[in-house]
């Protein structure tokens, strides 16, 4: 990562007023967007929102063409371009031949994707924004930080500072009267324009409608007063039929600020009269800038479905963090690498993939279906393939790929971690790497790894069933107990467990990186060694060891070609389950019982994210808890990712170590002394965390917990 | 259809009014522009767009002084109160519906600071599904949907009321049929 996009991050999670304002947003807005959505099926609207929208995606053509012929048939005057310069010159044209001086706008994400303003300003046009956030970035010089909500980076004081200059009058910060400023302000502005420059939400092939929306009402006095009026209109926006209209209407209030309509609506089909009589002059741009291309790209065609909601960036745990100026980039947040990527090209978005931990909190509420994650793994796949990975990296993967010569060095490096080890845990490591023990501590390799100490275990003869474990680096390297866990509950059910030593690395980090090929040898590796046709079952204790035996393998495969591994990929897949849900299932099926009678206190429980959202996993650990006498406490934000992240946490760790941190605080403030999880990676981040901080609060996972009270 | 569309109203802001007949909702008018404002320098307080209402029965109030039918840009950006008849509102989000392609209808309510919309009891539908089949924009060249007055948040996220168009949202309900409709 280049340094100055570093210290920008640096900048933004220590700018108080940002983090601030972007932490109170996301808090309320979980709550908001859920009584926004109140008795309403949000899979079937997304369902058919994801499904019109990409329809229209699929058949770009020939919406244009018929959007054209119906605007005009109505009046307006169509312009379709795929390049953005011709779009500015088509503009000013317009604004030379109407003898236009100034522009009112009314906030348009495509307008500021081809910075149009500084390009019409040049050409000696006064342009106006007339959102009110977008004046105030306007009159600051600066990029919008959000989507939806431009200028939340700013605080009241920021704001009377640049509305004093602007109306040349000492202003207080109170909110009330800076935005009556503005009203008096803009409206002159309006009355006297003579052209209005507005985006267009939806676009609507049937009809030739545009549909815009605003709070403010701005858009229709930008469409009103002014005797031009053009739209500029991304063709992502079209919908086929005006009824497609309602599922978007309905969405988008709801997902970008938990309204359930916003205050204005205006469907506008060709050009109305102007108040004194004569013909307004509609012109609508459509405007291409690489959509199409993205339109037939299998992995990117599902970026058209988006509605520009913005709620994935008010669901992000990086972007309430980092905010959206450290893009660097008009769109900003997970869509907005994706946009950058496309829209600019693929090495702008090199440093901001960076940023996703890959929680997938976006993917659960986008009302367009798009899996952003998923995307930005293509783009560092792509990334990857065009300009490979760093020397550093190449020579981690390359161990990685070396089960032997990988597993050797981990055992090396619980000899030579001593130096810094106290109890089980570095405390701190030297130079360089210390800030991966600033804010928690890292356990130590264990003395003796789960695959060495499995020999010991002894197993009950003659079990039913038998299943494979999958240990993963973090529970055979640093955590065995958690191993020796699940091995003795298995046991207690009737089931054998063996431990295919050959088993690796699940190539989850190398997928993380891009590095696909790396992936596709673990995954290969791992199916030979697991032989999952002779087990009953294959059971990991960690979810993104799960996810990559269930999910994964067969799409690392498939993409690096690799397809004669394709149906063992399958088998294994079909028999790979996670602890808590086979332990579940266990115990339903009576087969596992737990001790009766216990009142072990108070615990809470923090939702990993590959458990959550991938595995759909939540509802089985806590039941389990429950019966075995634990009183589960919820704490806040339970689903929301400790920033571990693999190896996010050490790359961008100024970032890593403030999502802990309210992660900890979160399960402080249950005032439970004890925390369960399924996944060995958030052990290891949160028990680090607390530890550093020298907190009393136990951090286990749920198998050492469950194995205390197994009968 | 009625209550649940009063309260989405009132949720976002709006003041909702029933009247039986149109005499009373008229009585109500009367009296709101005799309190909102008679004296002010050079132009009218308010603006009445045309509607069934304003050329019918309502006709007695045009003459009153402060108010007129002849909706300008300057009117309409001088006055402080404008009048429309909307044609639909929807119950599930509080929302008025009206064909606004004559520009009389939206600059008085836009430009002014008190939006009186006048509503039957009869045209309040369910939700945008009902309203579909109502509408059509090949022969509506501007459909404009309007739920409670006009906001914003971009200062620090707090809700303020009345950024660029009307602060206040005062929506006449009336039983009666009116007789164009």
């Amino acid at each position: 990562m280049k340094r100055e996009f570093k210290e920008s991050i640096t900048r933004a999670v220590n700018n108080a007023n940002l983090t601030g304002a972007l932490g109170k947003f996301s808090e309320a807005y979980k709550v908001n967007r859920a009584k926004a959505y109140e008795g309403m099926d949000f899979e079937a609207l997304r369902g058919t929102i994801a499904d019109r929208k990409a329809y229209a995606a699929s058949h770009l053509d020939e919406m244009a063409e018929r959007f054209t012929a119906n605007a005009e048939a109505a009046g307006a005057k169509v312009f379709r371009t795929s390049d953005p310069a011709a779009v500015k010159e088509y503009i000013l044209k317009v604004a030379r031949e109407n003898g236009v001086k100034s522009v009112v706008k009314s906030k348009s994400m495509a307008t500021e994707e081809i910075h149009l303003n500084a390009f019409l300003e040049a050409n000696g046009i006064e342009v106006g924004e007339t959102d009110l956030g977008e004046w105030i970035i306007q009159l600051a010089g600066q990029k919008p930080s959000h989507m939806v909500m431009p200028a939340i980076h700013m605080t009241k004081e920021e704001v009377a500072e640049l509305f004093s200059k602007e109306v040349d009058e000492r202003l207080s910060s109170d909110i009330p009267r800076l935005v009556e400023v503005a009203r008096q302000e803009l409206r002159s502005k309006f009355l006297k324009a003579e052209m209005g420059i507005s985006g267009g939400n939806i676009a609507v092939a049937d009809t030739g409608s545009i549909v815009l929306m605003t709070n403010e009402g701005n858009a229709r006095l930008v469409t009103t007063l002014p005797k031009v009026h053009i739209a500029l209109v991304g063709i992502e926006k079209f919908v086929e039929k005006f009824e497609d209209v309602v599922p978007v209407l309905t969405a988008l209030p709801r997902s970008a600020t938990a309204q359930l309509l916003t205050s204005y609506v205006s469907i506008i089909t060709g050009p109305t009269e102007n108040d004194d009589g004569s013909r307004k002059e509609l012109h609508i741009i459509l405007m291409d800038n690489r959509r199409s291309e993205m339109a037939r790209d299998p992995k990117f065609k599902q970026a058209l479905q988006c509605i520009r909601c913005g709620s994935c960036l008010n669901v992000c745990p990086i972007f309430r963090l980092v905010g959206g100026h450290v893009f660097g980039s008009v769109y900003t947040g997970g869509i907005g690498t994706i946009l950058t990527a496309w829209f600019e090209e693929l090495k702008k978005s090199d440093d901001i993939q960076g940023l996703c931990i890959q929680c997938g909190n976006c993917k659960e509420v986008c009302p367009g279906k798009l899996d952003i994650p998923e995307m930005i793994m293509e783009i560092r796949r792509r990334l990857v393939a065009e300009q490979g990975t760093s020397l550093a990296q190449k020579a981690i993967f390359g161990v990685v790929n070396n089960r032997k010569l990988f597993h050797g060095m981990l055992r090396a490096a619980s000899i030579a971690g001593k130096a810094f080890t106290s109890g089980s845990f570095i405390r701190h490591l030297p130079l360089f790497l210390s800030d991966l023990t600033e804010t928690r501590s890292l356990p130590a390799i264990a003395a003796e790894p789960f695959r060495d100490r499995f020999a010991r275990i002894e197993q009950p003869k003659g079990c039913p069933e038998k299943a494979v474990f999958y240990a993963g680096c973090l529970i055979d390297f640093a955590y065995p107990e958690m191993g020796a866990s699940l091995v003795k509950i298995l046991n207690k059910a009737g089931i054998e467990v063996v431990f295919p030593q050959e088993q690796t690395c699940c190539g989850a980090p190398a997928l993380y990186n891009g590095a696909w090929d790396v992936a596709a040898q673990n995954a290969a590796d791992n199916i030979d060694a697991l032989r999952a046709d002779e087990a009953t079952y294959v059971v990991s204790a960690c979810p993104t060891c799960t996810v990559a035996l269930n999910h994964e393998f067969g799409k690392t495969l498939e993409t690096a070609g690799r397809t004669e591994w394709l149906e063992k990929a399958k088998v294994l897949a079909e028999k790979t389950v996670d602890f808590s849900t086979l332990v579940k299932r266990l115990v339903d099926a009576g087969r596992l019982t737990l001790k009766e009678g216990n009142e072990l206190g108070k615990i809470t429980y923090h939702d990993s994210c590959h458990l959550k959202r991938t595995l759909r996993v939540s509802e089985e650990p806590r039941e389990l808890l429950q019966k075995a006498g634990y009183q589960v406490a919820e704490m806040f934000e339970c689903d929301t990712c400790c920033g571990m992240g693999g190896s996010y946490s050490m790359k961008l760790p100024e970032i890593s170590a403030p999502i802990l941190q309210r992660k900890l605080h979160n399960i402080k403030e249950t005032g439970a002394p004890l925390v369960a999880m399924d996944c060995p990676g958030c052990v290891l981040q949160i028990r680090g965390g607390f530890d550093r901080e020298g907190s009393k609060v136990e951090v286990r996972h749920t198998a050492e917990l469950l194995a205390e009270q197994v009968e | 259809m009625y209550e649940q569309f009063k309260a989405k109203a009132e949720g976002v802001g709006a003041e909702v009014h029933r009247f039986a007949r149109e005499t009373e909702a008229l009585e109500f008018l009367r009296a709101l522009l005799k309190t909102e404002g008679t004296a002010q320098a050079g132009g009218p307080v308010a603006v009445w767009a045309p509607g069934a209402l304003r050329d019918g029965a309502g006709k007695v109030l045009l003459s009153l002084p402060g108010i007129t039918g002849a909706v300008t840009r300057e009117a309409a950006a001088g006055a402080r109160i404008g009048i429309s008849e909307v044609d639909w509102a929807l119950a599930d989000t509080g929302t008025l519906v009206q064909d606004q392609s004559a520009p009389e209808q939206r600059l008085v309510s836009s430009l002014t600071e008190l939006h009186v919309a006048i509503l039957r009891s009869g045209t309040i539908l369910s939700d945008k599904l009902a309203l579909l089949s109502k509408i059509d924009p090949r022969k509506s060249r501007y459909i404009a949907f309007i739920t409670g007055p006009s906001r914003t948040a971009d200062i620090e996220r707090v809700l303020t009321i009345g950024v660029h168009g009307p602060k206040r949202v005062l929506i006449l309900c009336i039983d009666e049929t009116g007789v164009a409709a």
